[in-house]
């Protein structure tokens, strides 16, 4: 399951440095491993794997040595799925620059039909309207899945909630966070800021008591309102992910499609790894989960998922 | 009653909260603060910046276009 195709090297081939040094260089990893010809004749993006776009700061310095003095430019780059990339890498450095990387614990990413780095926002570790652990939870993908052979990319986000920064709707496979407020009219006293704390309009004040009159149909399960109200009398009744699948963007960009709601963290990963099971089974080479769903149907996918999902229906 | 008022409108977020959270610092536990906020974004905002730094919101009146909440400093 994880990147057995970066560390089963096979075609090395010799490379000599100003003629000094030998050194192997893996053409497999040109290809599967997040090296990126650039414009300029032999010179490459590296691009680094930081899942969730985190890295210790500890690392971070490490990185920069090594950034300084493979990049023939010194610069690098964010790429737009939050990694870190080394520009004007030479090719003949590949070797070095792995082995540097490798000593402080850096992983290469990859490019191609596979897993792709799991994306996430802070969520609730540090972000005030957080409500997944989204960092922990892209941790885990990566670690669980990352490489796994799909048809085509396979790219996942995790969002805190449903401000989705993390763009759960343009994503193949998306998670983002979400919590079922609860009521207690005991504790309620009436004040009506849970119905201005609200942006949904799916809390109006009673105009006589101030209590909360809760409209379902509008809620998205932001769960402002606990967090507004003073006196706990909106609790949280539980919390998990809203699943979205199909989407991308790119040239033809599509909506993904919300598929569960209230995913227990701990069938995330039951989740992914069966649609990955699902995609490999019914995808072309070539075809992206959204379209494979277009083709084939959503109703096949929903069958096949029915034990992970079933139990989250609200 | 409170201890000391804050108006706090036409103010914007976040400065408003940490207008609030300046003024709780100075003052003693136990202690209690009103505070005038807009509606709209402040008080969608302030109320839940105040509950996160543990202090506890023990009267909300809504007056027209605005809210005075009492706050006790934690
Ligand atoms: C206590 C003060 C504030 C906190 C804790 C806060 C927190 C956040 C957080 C966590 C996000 C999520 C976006 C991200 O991580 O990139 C966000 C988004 C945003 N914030 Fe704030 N913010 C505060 C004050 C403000 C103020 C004063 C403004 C503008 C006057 C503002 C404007 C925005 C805007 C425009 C977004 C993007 C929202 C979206 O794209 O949906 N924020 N804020
Ligand atoms: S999705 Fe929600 S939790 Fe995540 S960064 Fe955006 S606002 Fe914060
Ligand atoms: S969870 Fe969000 S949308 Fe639902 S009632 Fe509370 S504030 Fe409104
Ligand atoms: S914020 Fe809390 S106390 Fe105030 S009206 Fe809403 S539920 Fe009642």
């Amino acid at each position: 399951m994880t990147d057995h195709f970066i560390e089963d090297k096979t075609t090395k081939v010799n490379v000599s440095v100003d003629g000094a040094a030998t050194q192997k260089v893996d053409f497999n990893d040109l290809k599967s491993g997040g090296f990126i010809k650039q414009r300029q004749k032999d010179l490459f993006t590296v691009r680094l794997r930081c899942p969730g776009g985190k890295l210790t700061t500890e690392k971070l310095l490490e990185i920069s040595k090594i950034a300084h003095k493979y990049s023939k430019k010194g610069v690098v780059h964010f790429s737009f799925r939050q990694s870190l990339e080394i520009l004007y890498v030479d090719y003949k450095e590949f070797g070095n620059i792995v082995a540097e990387l490798e000593k402080i614990g850096q992983k290469v990413a990859s490019c191609g039909p596979r897993v792709r780095v799991p994306t996430a926002c802070g969520g609730c570790e540090y972000n005030p309207n957080g409500l997944t652990d989204t960092q922990k939870m892209a941790d885990m993908v990566d670690k669980t899945f990352f490489g796994t052979p799909t048809p085509h990319k396979f790219k996942t986000s995790f969002s805190g909630c449903p401000i989705d920064c993390a763009r759960t709707k343009e994503m193949d496979f998306g998670f983002q966070g979400v919590v079922d407020p609860k009521w207690e009219e005991e504790a309620c006293t009436g004040c009506t800021i849970c119905a201005e704390a609200c942006k949904e309009d799916a809390i109006a004040s009673d105009p006589d008591t101030g209590k909360p009159i809760f409209d379902p149909v509008k809620c998205i399960f932001c769960g402002d309102c606990i967090r507004a109200c003073p006196t706990e009398a909106w609790k949280p009744k539980r919390y998990g992910h809203t699943v979205r699948i199909g989407g991308k963007h790119g040239r033809h960009p599509m909506e993904a499609v919300e598929v569960c709601n209230f995913l227990p963290d701990e069938k995330v990963a039951d989740a992914i790894k069966m649609t990955i099971d699902w995609y490999n089974a019914n995808g072309k080479r070539g075809e992206r989960i959204g379209n494979a769903l277009k083709r084939v149907g959503l109703e096949s996918y929903l069958k096949h998922m029915e034990p992970v999902f079933k139990s989250s229906k609200a | 009653m409170s201890d000391s008022t804050l108006d706090l409108r036409g103010v914007m977020c976040p400065i408003n909260f940490v207008k609030t959270k300046l003024k709780l610092e100075s003052m003693e536990p136990g202690e209690v603060l009103e505070v005038i906020l807009d509606s709209g974004d402040p008080i969608q905002n302030v109320p839940k910046s105040i509950k996160e730094e543990g202090h506890k919101i023990v009267e909300v009146k809504k007056e027209g276009d605005f809210f005075r909440i009492k706050v006790q400093r934690n």
